[in-house]
């Protein structure tokens, strides 16, 4: 006997809306009986986990400084995504993009203007973009596994960041710390309430975020450029029918996906820590993966799932203070929600059978 | 029903939705008899077919085998019931041997002798096979022939063979023919899907036509003319085409001395081959599947890259040249798998538009790369208007269409440009009498009006009414194109099966 999935003819529409909601229902079933084993109260952990953190304006705050690296990364990976091609490596990515940006403070630190801070920007981009150009040149011209290599990249990046604040970028009066001198105020983003009792952290990024999100959207739902990453994502010879090279439209994506997660990149390191360090993500780039699948591949719809995922960065802070849980809990948790993600995507597009080995008559 | 009957059906009915599949339809198979079923694409052979194997579920009616009511709940207890089926795409691992691939469906027995038992059951059944060869080595009267060993090995008495010979060389045909004859006189019975009449006509003794799911009616398959057959398939007299021979004008499409090694271990390698192509004429290129022909149409679309001079559009140099330059130079291309190929399944008919005519259609690419839907609605307007493409809706996506119809649209998508030179692969492959009979009409019109059109085809009919000079391709090599009137159907058979040395 085995199991066989079979694609379902017509799938109604509101079986696709409700799709996430049911993911999202199952994690935190799950969640709930991993409590319960954990000897915590499954109501109370829960609600430590999803619902306080939105009562107060410093974990709203909190909320939005961790959601826009992930929607920018995200807008980036779902691009890739759509054209089939598999850029796993968006943390390296994003520590090339932190590097580069934080290059220009770190050579020129009496830097000031306002062009500091685009400057850094589009540096970022450009260092995302050139360490995501790296398993693009190597699949288009070696047929080298794309996945592997943008994956492994992530610890070459990783072990470059680490060297530079440790030698050559350590803060000379930094009692040895391994970091770089704090970023000029010029080359840090403004936070965008600075009085009040709705003030907080949350800085410009979000906005940087949303806005690369809507000129994603229409670059995918208008322009040729998305037509092509669509054909090709969907229909590899139908793509070389319409003319469109697969390996532009690889390296294309690469570029495009490394370039947003450089930005996140630099709206880390020029928002809340405003310098390099050894670490600068906590695992932003792979989290990613699973916002840009629960938001369906929609840059729209993205943003909404980047904030869902920083819930359960913010709720996972919130479990370990109040109730003891490691941080590993968070990581179960996301996995937990990416599987329920794609297994009720995958069950809502195929049924399952019982198939019974066949015997057959001699 | 008699002690003669081994299958009936009884008001089978089958609904998708809103669309009635199969409408109350009743059927029955006699001992020793070969039964035709007739119908366009789309007309419920298909979903008919499937019930009767299994794999679909009637909503109303009942199955008899012998006589007694039968609920044929999958492909096993069809199966288990004594129904065969040989299904026109075949299913067999390349990389394997016939023997080893009939030994997957009886995992009881030693792959050896499956494979002995399959070359007794061939003998005595005049198909000759090598169950010890690669299937991947096999051509695909070869590969044809195992797959229907691997039915009979069930001893089924009631067999369905789905549109088989869509791939063979009539000397091929003529010996399943003889196959299947043999299979009736030991009692069996034959249910025979094809679009072909003249051969429904030769083998059958009746013929069922359904349409729109209902039965049209039987008719004895040896006397009733085959126009009379066709008509009742599509409900409306079918214009014949009207190919009369054009005056060729000046070269549109050169191909000089093109060699191409194959891409894949299972491909076909271009040898030398030339042609020249003609304003105002049909040059068909006849074959059988698998001789060079996919890769001859990569070559001339442009999808593969060959040295600058060996290609030329209109006296240009384009070997060099991608798909999308060579047709900002007036060509089109028409694929031979509309899905996939042609179309990208899950995209609606608006946008598979730009997919062929990002530059020619009404300018559905502006400025920056924006894309305007509304220039490739109109197009499509055009298209399925022209076509006659049913449904007709802009919005549905490529997949939800039959055969017939996409085929129709992914023509009528290219002839919309009225384009100076037009390449087609298959034109009308699997597709309905009446949508190709449209289909070889525009083809005629395209080249009457002016264009050079070049029809690679399988289907021997299709070309000695349509083109004005034929060629055959065989592993990989052109004959020189003769004029189609000084051509028999025997010797342009002759050349596909024996290759370039015995060529017409």
């Amino acid at each position: 006997m085995r199991l066989e999935l079979r694609p379902r003819a017509n799938v109604p529409w509101w079986a696709n809306a409700l799709s996430p909601v049911a993911a999202l229902a199952v994690t935190a079933a799950v969640g709930a009986v991993l409590f319960a084993a954990l000897g915590k109260p499954p109501g109370r952990a829960l609600y430590v986990y999803f619902v306080e953190p939105l009562t107060d304006p410093w974990s709203l705050h909190e909320l939005t400084v961790k959601a826009a690296p992930l929607i920018l990364i995200a807008v980036g990976l779902s691009v890739a995504f759509r054209a089939n091609r598999w850029n796993i490596g968006a943390e390296g990515q994003l520590i090339a993009g932190a590097i580069t940006a934080g290059a220009l403070p770190v050579l020129a630190p009496g830097v000031s203007g306002a062009w500091v801070v685009p400057a850094m920007l589009l540096l970022a981009a450009a260092g995302g973009a050139a360490w995501g150009a790296i398993p693009a040149i190597l699949k288009t011209r070696f047929g080298a596994n794309e996945i592997l290599v943008s994956l492994m990249l992530v610890y070459v990046a990783g072990l470059l960041l680490d060297y530079l604040v440790r030698g050559p970028w350590r803060n000379p009066g930094g009692f040895n710390f391994p970091e770089t001198a704090s970023f000029p105020p010029d080359a840090r983003l403004a936070e965008l309430i600075t009085d009040g009792a709705f003030s907080g952290r949350a800085n410009t990024g979000i906005v940087i975020a949303v806005v690369l999100a809507i000129l994603t959207f229409i670059l995918i739902a208008r322009t040729l450029k998305g037509f092509e990453i669509a054909v090709s994502g969907e229909s590899p010879r139908a793509a070389r029918f319409a003319g469109f090279d697969e390996r532009r439209t690889t390296l294309f994506v690469f570029l495009y996906s490394g370039a947003f997660a450089g930005i996140a990149g630099a709206i880390e390191v020029m928002g809340t820590i405003g310098q390099l360090r050894p670490a600068i993500s906590p695992g932003y780039g792979f989290t990613a993966i699973i916002v840009a699948f629960l938001g369906r591949l929609n840059p729209l719809a993205i943003i909404v799932a980047g904030y869902l995922l920083a819930l359960s960065y913010i709720g996972g802070e919130a479990a370990q203070m109040m109730l003891q849980l490691t941080d590993r809990t968070t990581r179960v948790f996301q996995g937990v929600l990416l599987f329920a993600v794609l297994a009720s995507d995958t069950l809502l597009r195929h049924e399952v059978r019982l198939v019974r080995a066949k015997t057959v008559a001699p | 029903m008699t002690d003669q009957t081994l299958f009936a059906a009884r008001d089978i009915s089958k609904a998708f939705g809103s669309l009635q599949a199969v409408d109350s339809v009743s059927l029955t198979l006699e001992a020793g008899e070969i039964v035709a079923l007739l119908g366009e694409n789309g007309a419920g052979k298909s979903t008919f077919v499937k019930m009767m194997f299994g794999a679909l579920q009637p909503d109303s009616g009942a199955f008899f085998v012998r006589g007694a009511p039968t609920v044929l709940k999958n492909p096993s207890a069809a199966r288990a019931a004594g129904i065969g089926m040989v299904h026109q795409h075949f299913s067999l691992f390349d990389a394997f041997t016939g023997a080893q691939n009939l030994a997957l469906v009886m995992p009881s027995e030693r792959a050896d002798a499956v494979g002995q038992k399959a070359r007794a059951l061939g003998q005595t059944y005049g198909l000759p096979i090598d169950p010890d060869a690669l299937v991947a080595d096999l051509s695909v009267g070869e590969r044809q022939r195992i797959e229907i060993v691997r039915c009979l090995m069930e001893r089924p008495d009631i067999i369905i063979m789905d549109e088989p010979t869509s791939v063979l060389t009539p000397q091929e045909a003529e010996r399943l023919f003889k196959t299947l004859k043999s299979l009736a006189a030991e009692g069996r019975a034959v249910l025979y899907i094809s679009h072909k009449l003249d051969e429904v006509r030769a083998l059958c003794d009746r013929a069922v036509v359904l349409r729109r799911g209902r039965l049209i009616g039987t008719y004895d398959a040896r006397t009733t003319p085959a126009r009379t057959l066709a008509e009742a398939m599509v409900g409306a007299k079918i214009p014949a085409v009207a190919a009369s021979p054009g005056e060729p004008g000046a070269a549109a499409l050169a191909v000089k001395t093109l060699s191409r090694p194959s891409d894949t271990p299972f491909g076909t390698a271009l040898h030398e081959v030339s042609l020249t192509l003609h304003a105002g004429e049909v040059l068909g290129i006849a074959g059988m599947a698998g001789n060079g022909q996919s890769e001859l149409f990569a070559a001339l679309s442009g999808e593969t890259l060959s040295p600058r001079e060996a290609i030329a559009i209109d006296g240009a140099p384009a070997g060099h040249l991608g798909i999308e330059a060579r047709r900002a130079m007036g060509a089109a291309f028409v694929p031979e798998e509309r899905l996939g190929h042609g179309t990208v399944p899950t995209l609606t008919l608006t946008d598979n538009v730009v997919l062929s005519r990002r530059q020619t259609a009404d300018r559905t690419t502006g400025p920056g790369g924006f894309l305007s839907w509304r220039a490739a609605r109109r197009a499509v307007s055009r298209v399925i208007a022209a076509m006659d493409v049913r449904p007709p809706n802009l919005a549905a996506p490529a997949k939800t269409l039959s055969g017939g119809n996409l085929q129709k649209y992914v023509m009528g998508r290219e002839l919309d440009r009225a384009p100076g030179l037009l390449i087609v692969n298959q034109p009308t492959w699997g597709v309905d009498a009446g949508a190709a009979a449209a289909i070889r009409q525009a083809l005629v019109d395209r080249a009457r009006a002016g264009g050079a059109v070049l029809v690679i085809s399988q289907d021997l009919d299709e070309l000695f009414a349509i083109a004005d000079r034929m060629a055959v391709i065989a592993a990989g090599r052109l004959t020189e194109p003769a004029a189609t009137p000084s051509l028999t159907r025997a010797d342009v058979g002759l050349a596909m099966a024996k290759g370039f040395d015995n060529a017409a």
